[in-house]
């Protein structure tokens, strides 16, 4: 342990807040430009990506140093843990305006259409539907791929935790071997999923625009396949690092951090599995 | 590499200074004049939508420009001034509170910051492009605001922004008070101002995302053929408005929890009495912000709800009045028998006390289901809003602005001026506001640029107010120039009656609070 240990570590003034904030508005206006099929906006939205991706890489990898040049004490640590994971309530109340609006529509708004046959005569209230004036599409059923996917992330979960039992013990192949099952059955979840979109927009007729079982379905599962996403590259990234000997049995919070996200990712799935394939 | 002069070694000057700072208190400081810029930003749309009021017919505006001023002046008001406001005092003043050398998380500290600028630049930009700045008002209802221009899509990605910025500075200010407590700082022995933001911070957190998933559904509403608030699909467009008052009413409590906080610090110090009921004030501000979640359906009586949750958001609502009461009656109850004196921060709190308590009394008339039927959408409404959130929240922070200048600026402020600041405020304010109810009682709708000849005199009278009330403002910012600048040196103990760690540091303090932590006992 080093002479900093008992302080707080305060970090020095940086760049990387204001070159974020930059990435994040130039994002914003690429996105704003494309979707409204103006000029460069494709352009735009590459310059944002590639100003976040350099930010990432260059903030992360100054944390990274710290971390492992041994200037974060226990308190430090602590505060990373809490904001680690008040993040992630913040996702999942994100996750939550979505459920709302699964709910309301499927238990309030489309029996309330059917009920009023001034507007849409002879519409019934079913589920799933695409409403009144919808297309006509094959619903998802949950035994097939979806139940296949859940079986998938609830291995990741099993081997992220083995991976970390691994750490903690100090047996880094243990370690290793973990993020790697892990980051497989992440790719694999993904993998999958692309195909389920593929056979929905191909074959079923599921889209966005098939009422509101599709603007559902497509929002909760996509926003959920982002999260996995992100989650595989944070695990890739842990993997790295573990392979370049970062990381102690007592001092490993980010991988801590992304095994939480990855657990959480997993709760929201059984959510969706259970709410938006199931009943 | 590390050693103990590894905190703050860098100490760049100038520019480089506010970009990259990692301080809390230079946070702090740009938080609040960004506060104060964006408050005049907002407060000169609001001018020119009095000035088309004074009259009745079309007199300088467009009607639409009309819809587009005041949906901008509700947006940058709340996410421009007040909500940056709070955080700036947030900023300076819990680590001085709690006995810590700075913000848990320094560096994104102020990433929270800087995305604000940023975020507002994207915002008012709207105005330029064709077909302008939204003209939804603030609430952003749908199908309108699935219907507008490109305006909207810059509007929701600048709330995106604006959502990433508070829940990262929420989860900042979350982790300080849990974290960096100086040792025997229990949470039952923090100031309410540091109890007041860790619940706002918890509201923050719990509901910002669900703003961003719902102008969201907009987007993908309005550009990718989604039916969320369409009923061909089978969505719904009342959907949206409940999702957006279950962000909106804590949203109102994030704007006057961090009020009540800095109330409770002024009155005390100028009643030279202990805050009267601590545990009680601490648990009414939990039980309004729990409650806070549970009573969104009033902002939509008239949408055509069942009667039975109608009667359910009517009664909840109504009980939020139990907790406020308390935080009412204990701050009268400090004042009970102590000594007091009127210097323009207690001028202020109690300002707030009485114009706070008109604003409640008509959200207690508002929440009741029939009335509300008559006042629903009238200037009734605009009165009750504006009476908690100009003399709650804003006035609060003038008094919180006077109360600590001292301490952030190692000045006195120049007393006779504050005075003239507050009679000022509180006079132009209550004759811009007060004729409003009488207006919306009488049925003269909000948001409409043009009104029926009786309601003349009314609004002249309101605009007269409102043009007084901006004039007023400018002395503030003098007075906060004033004392940036120069002027008496300030004690480290600014107010006699003052209790806290803030006021056992220098004035103005060292640039690390406290580089060790202080033993509170």
């Amino acid at each position: 342990m080093s002479a900093t240990s008992d302080h707080y570590y305060l970090p020095n003034p940086s760049p990387w807040p204001l070159l974020a904030s930059s990435g994040l508005f130039t994002l914003a206006l690429g996105t704003v430009l494309t979707i409204n099929d103006l000029g460069a906006g494709p352009w735009v939205l590459l310059v944002g990506a590639v100003i976040i991706g350099y930010m990432m890489t260059r903030w992360f990898g100054q944390v990274i140093g710290e971390s492992e040049g041994e200037v974060y004490n226990a308190q430090v640590d602590m505060s990373f843990r809490m904001g680690m994971a008040w993040f992630i309530f913040s996702e999942v109340m994100f996750f939550a305006a979505f459920f709302g609006a699964l709910f309301f529509e499927r238990h309030f708004s489309v029996p309330w259409i059917a009920a009023d046959h001034i507007l849409w005569p002879g519409f019934q209230a079913m589920w799933p539907t695409s409403g009144p004036k919808g297309v006509a599409f094959t619903p998802m059923t949950p035994w097939g791929i979806p139940a296949i996917n859940t079986l998938i992330l609830l291995t990741s979960g099993a081997t992220v935790t083995w991976a970390h039992w691994g750490l903690l013990k100090n047996n880094r192949a243990q370690l290793i071997v973990g993020l790697v099952l892990t980051i497989l059955l992440g790719i694999s979840f993904i993998a999958m999923q692309a195909h389920e979109y593929y056979m929905a927009y191909t074959h079923f007729g599921l889209t966005l625009k098939a009422g509101v079982y599709g603007a559902t379905f497509f929002m909760l599962t996509g926003f959920h396949g982002l999260h996995v996403t992100i989650g595989t590259i944070m695990l890739i990234v842990m993997l790295i690092r573990s392979i370049k000997g970062h990381f102690r049995p007592d001092h490993h919070f980010a991988f801590e951090a992304v095994s939480w996200y990855w657990h959480f990712v997993d709760v929201v799935w059984l959510g969706l599995f259970i709410f938006v394939y199931w009943l | 590499m590390a050693s103990a002069a590894a905190i703050h070694e860098e100490h760049p000057v100038g520019l480089k200074r506010w970009l990259f700072t990692t301080n809390h208190k230079d946070i702090g400081t740009m938080y609040l004049v960004f506060s104060l810029l964006m408050f005049f930003v907002a407060g000169s749309f609001a001018m020119v939508i009095r000035a088309e009021l004074f009259s009745p017919g079309m007199q300088i505006v467009q009607p639409y420009f009309f819809n587009e001023l005041t949906t901008m002046h509700g947006l940058v008001m709340i996410f421009g001034a007040i909500m940056p406001g709070f955080v700036g005092f947030a900023n300076w003043l819990l680590p001085m509170m709690i006995g810590a050398p700075d913000m848990a998380l320094p560096r994104l500290n102020n990433w929270s910051f800087w995305i604000l600028p940023f975020a507002f630049t994207l915002m008012l930009s709207s105005f330029f492009v064709p077909g302008g700045a939204p003209g939804t008002g603030w609430t952003m209802y749908a199908p309108l605001s699935i219907q507008a221009g490109i305006g909207m899509d810059m509007v929701i990605f600048s709330i995106h922004l604006l959502g990433i910025s508070s829940v990262l500075g929420a989860i900042n200010i979350i982790v300080t008070i849990l974290n960096m407590r100086a040792p025997g700082m229990t949470l039952m022995k923090m100031p309410m101002f540091v109890w007041t933001w860790l619940i706002t911070a918890f509201l923050l957190v719990a509901v910002m995302p669900v703003l961003a998933g719902t102008v969201t559904m907009v987007l993908m509403d309005r550009h990718f053929g989604t039916h969320f608030f369409d009923a061909a699909g089978g969505g719904d467009p009342v959907l949206y408005q409940h999702l957006f008052w279950f962000f909106g009413h804590p949203e109102v409590y994030i704007m006057i929890l961090p009020a009540f906080g800095i109330i409770s610090q002024i009155i005390p110090t100028f009643s030279r009495k202990p805050l009267f009921g601590y545990e009680s004030m601490v648990y009414a501000t939990a039980s309004i912000a729990f409650l806070s979640f549970i009573v969104w359906g009033h902002h939509m009586f008239t949408v055509g709800m069942p009667a039975a949750a109608e009667m359910f958001f009517m009664y909840s609502t109504m009980l939020i009045a139990v907790p406020t009461g308390v935080k009412i009656f204990n701050w009268v109850a400090t004042m009970w028998r102590g000594s007091l004196s009127f210097e323009t921060p207690m001028l202020f709190a109690i300002g707030f006390l009485v114009m706070f308590t008109i604003g409640g009394l008509s959200g207690l008339m508002l929440a009741i289901v029939p009335a509300d039927f008559q006042y629903h959408n009238t200037y009734f409404v605009v009165a009750h809003f504006h009476y908690v959130l100009f003399s709650g929240a804003a006035m609060a922070m003038m008094g919180g602005c006077y109360y600590w200048l001292p301490k952030w600026t190692g000045h006195m402020y120049n007393e006779t001026l504050g005075k003239w600041h507050f009679w000022l405020t509180t006079i132009f304010f209550n004759l811009t506001f007060f004729p409003m109810h009488f207006l919306g009682l009488a049925g003269m709708p909000r948001r409409v640029p043009d009104y029926a000849l009786q309601f003349t005199d009314l609004n002249r009278v309101a605009s007269i107010g409102a043009f007084g009330l901006g004039m007023s403002q400018l002395l503030w910012v003098y007075v906060i120039y004033q004392t940036v600048k120069g002027g008496k040196k300030a004690a480290s103990k600014v107010w006699e009656g003052a209790e806290g760690l803030e006021w056992t540091l220098t004035s103005p303090p060292p640039y690390h609070s406290f580089a060790t932590a202080p033993t509170v006992k």
